[in-house]
């Protein structure tokens, strides 16, 4: 495979990035939110152009998008009716019963993905050991499909108690809407998303009924467009968990499409980290208005079983909907270039998650933006060159940002702007690097022997003070960093993974049915990778989540094929008391062990990054002028040399501070460390001496 | 000495340090009460003692509680005596946090040799021995296993004595040895991240940063008190109490340097388990006050301290010891409507109407059926579920529905509850009507039904209130439903206390409605019909509390079978 094109649809732009023997060529365009695939094919034309290829010698395409998220967040899916379990009306609806803002006594809790009306529900119940208690009548079925019908629901979600121990009700109603109304789109609970926790469930098949019609539709027109423009190859979808699934797959289980663009981003440093060998990673994705932050141990992101998307409150946990897919585990924080600050009543400077946005954008784009944001903040200490931002296309106002300043923090807390600007960013890095930590304490893991990769807009700006407060001794600027969702799509492996809550206590445990459980669900994995690519070596991974029995909480263990095709209970035990010790520091003697989630990923292997050797740098940088930038650490401002990165080059160093500006952004070197360029234009900033 | 700027960025790194210690609790916790409804609390202390920051968790109940407790272990232990290594421990109800099933573990802090702070945390554990979690005792002594103030690691070393008669007195001795670990473990995490920080800022101990946190705090809240009008007000709310109804009242005067609220003429002690210690009714009090003036500034010992709570001895809401305090959440839990009762005179639209209140928590002890012979697979399990009825209206929006106020705890999902015993959830849904009317409706209640699998029965603890006592609307709003308990059978059950249920019977229950905000007519038409739409109101409801039409009725309805949005 020569020419692939990998396309990100973002909030805001398009990124498009071609692959072919020339190497990498890369285009954004804007995003147009009425037909989304427009923009994909002006994008693609454009960048074929440049690159010289015919857009017709394109052989593959893989495809990232928010759309899925985007329309779960502002809630224009398919009208669909959720049928349920009688008695179980209002699961979505109660959520967890609580108040995920403690202090807040106007606090508004979200509505439910679907109104009361279009909960249905049945008379069937399953219980905890998969036993019917009450069967299910096909006639009343029958019934509801007739209620549906004159309704006119253009999409069904399925979600029944218990249904993934025991699947035989949510099965018939399928049967039954199937032969009925086969033009009603559909999703199962036992399909989509079969764990236990009822409200997770339920809501996750919600979602994925509720944007099926949508997301197929757009599929649909895409493949044609291209189809029109002879761009006739395969096209791919990247979801959520970093691996690449067909079209058709997509379009059946649309909500593991959700976070797709973060999980390129993820797939991306998992490949810088694979290009020099290094197996412990954290992403840093920092744009305009959230930041990302992932693990990525051994070169492959971190992942988890849940995911919150559309958080109405300040991004606050447990304010959106709980989403139950196998998934990049990320942390987002409203902290972008955009964020605002102001203080608050306790004389704190406080930053985000309320964003400027674009329009108006922060006071230093002279577009009516008044409060101040991150990046006056940056453009205050000399962090920014005014006439060179975004390659000199937005001239930045930095009286504007002083002014902006000056009157939202200086005043109140009688600082002048620069160092006002200091708390600011201050404020925002500190958040940051503590929303890292608390992932990385979450996680058992220590961040002091992590190398960062950071990527975004703004992440260079702030990677090397984020290092400082973590104790991180070195991060990598790549190249491309950009676009670095798209090149991400480009380097995922197909995979898709199955999972499934099957409760295994240890006293009792069966080798043969957890034999057969991870191999049925490695059939079912195997399958979906199987349509994408008919020839390829598929690889299964097995991961079994376990923890002691009274607890709520579960870890993963990862299983070798060998153990999961012998299971033995010595070896599990030994495994899971292994990891629970490292993220917990010792085990508890004397109590029951019991196994909660099976999962199996089947993925094609992950294309070989291709070993980039270090570089030692003898020479020094020469730099282009100075500038005064304020050095957080040090508390003060200093004079620092000035290089493009252009002209900075293999073999070079620079000691910091310094300053390597380049037309996305600007990677800022502070006093305690210095840069050098490795052979792939990565920007290695270390901790000196 | 520290700049503003790094002293700003200190006091968002301990608030950060606290989460990540209740963080660490809630993934190593065994009781379900901690892990799955998150009743924990995590604070970090300066030298003298004082809280510079506590986790925000699922319970309000420990905001004073961590507060106090640091000073007592200071006092009983000794400080010069405390070592590197050392860990404390305690469940006393009245040092502690209100009743013998909160375990509060504190840890001094030592860098180089000094001890620099202390941290302690507090989970609520599923049992502590005695006659079990439950209201039924008549004295302490039948609550469980006390602990008083004492060592439970000696420079490391485990008091080994100490563990074997905790485990000796307990029925679920692993998982609470591993939660009193947890507890342990929560602290160390916490202490590892302040030494880094100490480090990274260079400090070799938290003074200015205290004194910075303390004095922002204490000036931050009195400003909010000073912007107040002064004023004194009565707050009084009957609810069912467990021998007889129980009045509790209150006198709040709002002083220009502090809120002073007086429990004086409060019904005395209850003969079983829902009396409550003094720290419970200071916490209660404090969060209800902090909502409503001050919700934005977190709590230590500085904002805490202008807010001052006083009540007879012997009261209800000052409970001392040897009295049985099992369940003063059940009392504790009402002492916010109690208290916006008065604040709504001195400060109008302020506040919500009465709510649930009290968590409508029932434990359920199943065994194998006695009446005939049980199937081989029967079992003995014990299946503890908190749910929530409906909050009280607010002045600008509707009450909540089946979400818990004040507690802030979380539900057990009903597939986790089922694989925990063999019981079976067979209802929990919205309930109709259940909001009192007005022109923003009270939070609906819920339904329940629960039952064993077949084989077995058991014994239902319930701890419900506002069955004779709904909550009340405000300024004209409607009163909530009220509590109903009941078998499937139609035989008659309490609101509390332990009762017998036969196999094949179920336990009938309808929680309670939050109070309506001002009067119906006023509310906005789209809202009511909306509410028909969702079948939140009755069409009973709609045409008698609210003036619909039969015409506007049969269009919601017919709305409502085409699943049209409103």
């Amino acid at each position: 495979m020569e020419v692939r094109l990998g396309v990100d649809i973002g909030g805001t732009f398009t990124d498009v990035v071609l692959e072919s023997p020339k190497g990498l060529t890369s285009i954004k365009v804007l995003t147009t939110y009425a037909a989304p695939e427009n923009a994909i094919i002006e994008g693609m034309n454009r960048v074929c152009e440049r690159a010289g290829v015919p857009a017709s010698a394109i052989e593959q395409i893989i495809h990232g998008t928010t759309l899925a998220t985007n329309a779960l967040i502002e809630r224009r899916g398919a009208k669909t009716a959720l049928i349920t379990t009688q008695g179980f009306r209002d699961v979505i609806e109660m959520r967890t019963e609580s108040r995920f803002e403690q202090y807040d006594l106007d606090l508004v809790l979200p509505d439910p993905l679907l109104p009361r009306q279009q909960r249905l529900t049945v008379s069937e119940r399953i219980d905890a050991n998969g036993d019917v208690l009450i069967p299910l009548d096909r006639a009343e079925v029958e019934a509801l499909c007739d209620t549906i019908d004159a309704a006119g629901y253009e999409s069904v979600a399925v979600g029944l108690l218990h249904s993934y121990l025991n699947d035989q009700h949510e099965r018939l109603i399928g049967e039954v809407f199937a032969q009925r109304l086969p033009n009603v789109a559909l999703s199962l609970s036992c399909e989509v998303s079969p764990q236990m926790r009822e409200y997770e469930r339920f809501n996750t098949v919600a979602a994925n009924a509720y944007i099926k019609p949508l997301m197929k539709s757009y599929l649909g027109r895409l493949a044609g467009r291209l189809r029109e423009q002879g761009t006739d190859c395969p096209i791919f979808l990247m979801h959520s968990g970093g691996g690449i699934i067909s079209l058709e797959n997509a379009a059946e289980f649309p909500v593991r499409l959700v976070e797709s663009g973060p999980a390129g981003g993820a797939v991306f440093a998992a490949h810088i980290a694979g290009r020099h060998d290094l197996d412990k990673v954290l992403s840093f994705d920092m744009g305009g208005t959230t930041a990302k932050i992932c693990l990525i141990k051994d070169q492959t992101p971190k992942t988890a079983r849940v995911f919150e998307v559309a958080r109405t409150y300040r991004f606050k946990k447990g304010s959106g909907m709980p989403i139950s897919i196998p998934v990049i585990d990320m942390v987002e924080i409203g902290a972008g270039g955009g964020s605002l600050a102001h203080v608050d009543a306790l004389n704190q400077i406080r930053v985000g998650p309320e964003s400027a946005g674009s329009e108006p954008g922060p006071a230093c784009y002279g577009r009516g933006g008044e409060r101040p944001a991150v990046t006056d903040g940056d453009l205050l200490q000399g962090k920014l060159d005014p006439d060179n931002f975004a390659g000199g296309t937005i001239p930045l106002d930095k009286a504007a940002s002083s002014a902006a300043i000056r009157a939202h923090i200086g005043e109140k807390l009688d600082l002048d702007a620069v160092e006002a600007a200091y708390g600011l960013t201050e404020v925002v890095d500190e958040n940051m690097s503590n929303a890292a930590r608390v992932h990385a304490v979450e996680n058992g893991e220590d961040l002091s022997d992590y190398t960062m990769i950071a990527f975004g807009g703004a992440a260079p700006l702030h990677a090397a003070r984020l290092c400082e407060k973590l104790g991180i001794h070195r991060c990598l600027v790549p190249t491309g960093a950009g676009v670095g969702s798209a090149i991400g799509f480009l380097k995922a492996p197909f995979s898709f993974e199955a999972t499934r809550s099957v409760f295994v206590e240890f006293k009792a445990f069966e080798p043969s049915i957890i034999a057969s459980t991870l191999a049925e669900l490695r059939e079912e994995a195997t399958t979906f990778v199987r349509s994408c690519d008919a020839n390829a070596p598929i690889e299964a991974e097995y991961k079994v989540y376990m923890r002691y029995r009274g607890q709520g909480w579960e870890i993963p263990i990862n299983l070798t094929a060998e153990q999961a095709a012998k299971p033995d209970r010595a070896t599990f035990q030994a495994l899971f008391e292994r990891d629970y010790t490292q993220l917990f520091g010792r085990t508890v003697a004397g109590l029951e062990i019991e196994a909660t989630v099976w999962a199996v990923n089947a993925t094609t292997p992950t294309p070989k990054a291709e070993r980039v050797p270090a570089t030692a740098a003898t020479a020094d940088a020469l730099p282009q002028g100075t500038r005064t930038v304020f050095d957080a650490a040090l508390g003060r401002t200093v004079e620092a040399p000035v290089i493009e990165r252009d002209t900075f080059t293999l073999g070079q160093r620079i000691s910091g501070p310094a300053i390597i500006t380049e037309d996305e952004t600007t990677i800022i070197v502070p006093s305690s460390r210095s840069a050098s360029v490795q052979a792939d234009g990565c920007i290695d900033l270390q901790v000196k001496g | 000495m520290a700049s503003t700027v790094s002293k700003q960025v200190m006091w968002n790194r301990l608030i950060s340090v606290v989460e990540e210690q209740a963080q660490a609790l809630v993934r190593t916790a065994f009781s379900t009460s901690v892990r799955e409804a998150g009743d924990l609390s995590a604070g970090v202390y300066d030298a003298q003692g004082r809280m510079l920051a506590q986790a925000v968790t699922g319970t309000p109940g420990h905001v004073n509680a961590m507060a106090d407790a640091v000073p007592h272990f200071m006092r009983r232990i000794g400080v010069e005596t405390m070592k590197d290594g050392d860990v404390y421990i305690t469940n006393d109800p009245w040092e502690g946090t209100g009743h013998l099933h909160d375990i509060t573990v504190v840890t001094p802090s030592f860098k180089h040799g000094a001890l620099v702070g202390y941290f302690a945390c507090t989970a609520h554990i599923v049992d502590i021995g005695g006659r079990g979690f439950g209201a039924d005792a008549n004295s302490i002594y039948e609550e469980g296993l006390y602990i008083p103030i004492m060592r439970f690691a000696d420079q490391g070393k485990v008091d080994e004595t100490l563990m074997r008669i905790i485990r000796g007195n307990v029925r679920e001795p692993d998982q609470l040895v591993g939660d009193v670990y947890a507890l342990a473990t929560c602290n160390e995490i916490g202490h590892r991240r302040l030494i880094e920080m100490m480090d990274e800022f260079a400090l070799d101990d938290l003074g200015e940063v205290s004194t910075f946190i303390l004095k922002n705090s204490r000036r931050a809240t009195l400003e909010k008190i000073n912007a107040l009008d002064h004023g004194v007000a009565h707050g009084a709310m009957t609810i069912d109490g467990y021998s007889k109804p129980v009045d509790l009242r209150v006198r709040l005067e709002i002083m220009e340097d502090r809120v002073l609220a007086d429990f004086d003429g409060t019904s005395g002690l209850d003969a079983k388990g829902i009396n409550v210690p003094m720290v419970y009714t200071k916490a209660y009090t404090c969060y209800a006050i902090k909502c409503a003036i001050a919700p934005e500034i977190p709590n230590n010992a500085a904002s805490l301290a202008p807010f001052e709570v006083i009540a007879p001895e012997n009261s209800i809401v000052n409970a001392v010891h040897p009295a049985p305090v099992a369940l003063r959440h059940v009392i504790g839990h009402m002492v916010p409507d109690t208290v916006y009762e008065a604040l709504d005179q001195l400060l109008p639209r302020t506040v919500p109407a009465q709510g649930a209140g009290t968590l409508c928590n029932f434990q359920v002890s199943l065994r194998p059926r006695t009446d005939a012979p049980a199937p081989e697979h029967a079992r003995r399990s014990e299946v503890l579920t908190f749910n929530s009825g409906g909050s009280g209206a607010r002045p600008r929006v509707d009450g909540l529905n089946a979400t818990a106020f004040p507690s802030g705890v979380m539900t057990m999902p009903v597939e986790a509850t089922e694989h925990a015993g063999p019981v079976i959830i067979w209802r929990k849904e919205l309930r109709p009507d259940s909001g009192g009317v007005g022109e923003f409706r009270g939070g609906l209640g819920q339904y329940m039904e629960v039952g064993a699998q077949d084989g077995h029965e058991f014994d239902f603890s319930a701890m419900f209130d506002r069955v004779d006592h709904p909550a009340l609307g405000r300024v004209g709003g409607g009163q909530g439903a009220p509590t109903t308990i009941a078998r499937s059978d139609g035989g008659a059950m309490r609101g509390k206390g332990r009762q017998y249920v036969p196999h094949g019977q179920r336990v009938m229950l309808a929680f309670p409605g939050g109070g309506g905000y001002g009067i119906a007519s006023a509310r906005n038409r789209a809202h009511v019909l909306r509410d028909l739409v969702r079948g939140y109101i009755s069409a009973q409801s709609a045409r008698d509390d609210y003036g619909l039409s039969d015409e506007e009725i049969s269009n919601a309805y017919e709305q409502a079978r085409l699943g049209q949005d409103v």
